[in-house]
């Protein structure tokens, strides 16, 4: 089956049921194996267990900023190329990606918690996730407002380019307000090098993370892909009585 | 007392089905919230003392954003016309609309501000305060909201204009709302007085927003 | 029952649309107000509704109910539809009905043959459906006196003989009906008010 045939709904959905059992199954092996690794790995000499958050934590802001990755890519497909399941792509991927900026920005908090003694600081990285979960915000506010699909997505899909390009600015411009209030005292998260013995399920579990990412991002593709044909279903029947009962 | 239910009601799942519903005035809140440490550096002790009165302007500007449309849509689609039929007086009606606004608009705010105090750094312990004040206070906050919004209602960019209206209005809640919380989190002021007058204005702001902004209406859709 | 405007003036934006009006109609007659556009059908409409302030005279109801003014026992059909197209259009027409006194919804539907379409947004009727949404409001709440505002523009012929029937049957039962109408709406026998430069 070529690629292009991706770009039918119909063709996609059957893909997708065919090979969304066996996405799920390897993210579960990957959480398994994954897991395992985890609960294993040594604790900091400094920190104790609390630097496992690392685990949640880290995979969450990878996939927070590839989620705007493909949020931007789609939108790209949307208002460039057209492609037809484009603007499906980014809307499913939008929820997706905040809530996993979501999950940074908790586990951030929790593990800043006994390391800082404070639940939030705003300190440049945090500061940043944060900004990123405020744009998708944004994002889905767009999506969820807007009565009709096609319109809204269009409209997503500027904000998300716009968005994609002011990320780098935003970064640079955070760094910079950090460095202009120096705190007290620095303290980075995860110490100074990351030992072997961490990387591995650090990238094990980031990896079946990213596994969980597509499972649920196909998921939700077709259940938009539902959606809409429900909502042109309904407008053919509500055409269909307008005729018939005129 | 049907009709002032079927009016919540509708109002409600309105809010909940266009627009985002509670949750646009919830974002809002917390982006208007972050915005300020931006401005004023991230220094956390600095953000404790300043945390209530961030959290009651982004509250007032919350709550000001959603009265832009609270008249607008009726009266474009022609429902205000028969809002003024029924045999509910206007003031109820209009006072229906604003507990409507204020579940949907107000309530999320006052909810989401634990989370936001967490974010400036505001003690744990003053956190039940603060939620208190802004309980309080969010209602007054809608209610004189509802005068400058009759009065808008037929000018198509109200939003400027409303909050040009509604703002000096909203000062004395402003004022006690502020001093009730900090008096909760630093002391030794008490946190009764200036938290009975807010109420006293909350209750006062009942009556006086549904029967101006009724007037408002009546003169201003002739 | 007895409606009776005597030397109505109206004036609106400044601008004075009409004065030294005067009609008396009972309950079970129609009342055709034609003229051309700008004469002032629709603020006599408006007038009576209770949304235009009198400028001169007088406007009485004998024999309807006592502490309830003109407006709250009309319905008014305007230009404009009052419903939200987030409901479904029983959800529209339960609120209309319950905040205007309270009615029957289901067989209000039926009148207007929009029964099949209950659970539908509002949002994806057509411009004649919508209107006949706003006629089964009138229908499901019982008012003795209907202000119409052009009540046959969107309607094609099937939905406005219909509207004929709904209107003999509000004047059979006692009500009274006036209309304001650029052509003939099916309604033999109403009397007529002609508005414009005299």
């Amino acid at each position: 089956m070529a690629v292009i045939d991706l770009a039918n709904p119909t063709r996609f959905l059957t893909l997708v049921n065919r090979v969304l059992p066996w996405l799920i199954a390897a993210t579960v092996a990957l959480f398994a194996v994954g897991l395992y690794h985890a609960m294993n790995a040594p604790d900091d000499y400094q920190q104790g267990a609390t630097v496992k958050i690392m685990f949640l934590h880290v995979p969450g802001a990878w996939l927070g900023m590839m989620g705007w990755g493909l949020m931007s890519v789609a939108a790209l497909g949307t208002l460039v190329w057209r492609h037809p399941l484009a603007d499906v792509a980014g809307k499913a991927a939008a929820p997706i990606g905040a809530a996993f900026t979501f999950i940074c920005l908790v586990t951030g908090s929790l593990w800043g918690r006994p390391t800082w003694g404070t639940y939030w600081v705003w300190d440049a990285r945090l500061t940043s996730v944060l900004v990123l979960f405020l744009l998708y915000l944004g994002v889905l506010a767009l999506y969820w407002t807007a009565e009709d699909p096609g319109r809204g997505s269009r409209a997503a899909a500027v904000l998300t380019l716009v968005g994609a390009v002011n990320l780098p600015i935003i970064k640079f411009s955070v760094d910079w307000w950090n460095t202009l209030h120096q705190p007290a005292s620095i303290l980075r998260m995860g110490g100074a090098a990351i030992d072997p013995s961490i990387l591995w399920p650090l990238l094990i579990m980031a990896v079946a993370f990213t596994f969980l990412f597509f499972t649920l991002h196909l998921a939700a593709m077709r259940n938009e892909i539902l959606r809409r044909r429900v909502r042109s279903m309904r407008l053919m029947q509500a055409r269909e009585l307008a005729e018939a009962s005129a | 007392m049907n009709a002032l239910l079927a009016l919540i009601k509708r109002d409600m799942r309105l809010a909940v089905r266009v627009g985002g519903g509670a949750l646009m005035g919830a974002f809002f809140f917390l982006i208007v919230v972050v915005m300020v440490p931006f401005a004023v550096g991230p220094d956390l002790n600095l953000l404790a003392r300043i945390g209530p009165a961030i959290l009651w302007l982004g509250a007032l500007l919350a709550s000001l954003l959603a009265l832009d449309r609270l008249f607008a849509t009726d009266y474009e689609d022609g429902s205000l016309d028969l809002l003024m039929t029924g045999a509910m007086p206007l003031e109820l009606a209009v006072a229906a609309k604003a507990i409507a606004h204020w579940l949907t608009t107000g309530l999320p705010l006052v909810i989401i501000a634990p989370l936001l105090g967490l974010m400036l750094n505001v003690e744990l312990t003053a956190t039940g305060p603060l939620m208190l004040t802004l309980l309080a206070g969010t209602p007054a906050l809608t209610f004189i909201g509802l005068i400058g919004a009759a009065l808008s209602v037929t000018l198509r960019r109200g939003g400027l204009l409303l909050a040009v209206l509604v703002l000096p209005l909203t000062i004395p809640v402003l004022i006690f709302g502020v001093a009730a919380a900090n008096a909760a989190i630093v002391g030794p002021a008490p946190f009764g007085p200036p938290f009975t007058i807010l109420c006293a204005l909350s209750l006062a702001s009942l009556v006086i927003g549904p029967v101006a902004a009724a007037a408002a209406l009546r003169h201003g859709l002739e | 029952m007895r409606l009776s405007g005597e030397n109505l003036a109206c004036v609106r934006g400044g601008r004075e649309v009409f004065t030294g009006l005067s009609f008396s109609l009972a309950g079970g007659e129609a009342l055709l107000v034609t003229g051309r556009n700008g004469s002032g059908k629709s603020s006599l409409l408006r007038l009576m509704a209770g949304l235009v302030r009198l400028a001169e005279g007088k406007l009485t109801l004998d024999g309807g109910a006592a502490e309830a003014s003109i407006a709250e026992q009309s319905h008014y059909l305007g230009h404009l539809d009052a419903q939200k197209p987030a409901l479904t259009v029983v959800e529209n027409l339960t609120f209309w009905a319950d905040y205007l006194g309270g009615g029957d919804v289901a067989p209000a539907l039926d009148a207007v043959d929009l029964a099949a379409l209950a659970d539908l947004p509002a949002a994806y009727l057509s411009a004649g459906q919508r209107r006949r949404l706003s006629i089964a409001r009138l229908v499901a709440v019982n008012r003795p006196i209907w202000l119409l505002d052009e009540p046959t523009s969107a309607l094609d012929a099937a939905s406005q003989s219909r509207l004929a029937a709904l209107m003999r049957a509000q004047l059979a039962g006692g009500g009274m009906i006036i209309a304001a109408t650029h052509g003939p709406i099916g309604l033999e026998g109403a009397r007529e008010l002609q508005m414009g430069p005299a």
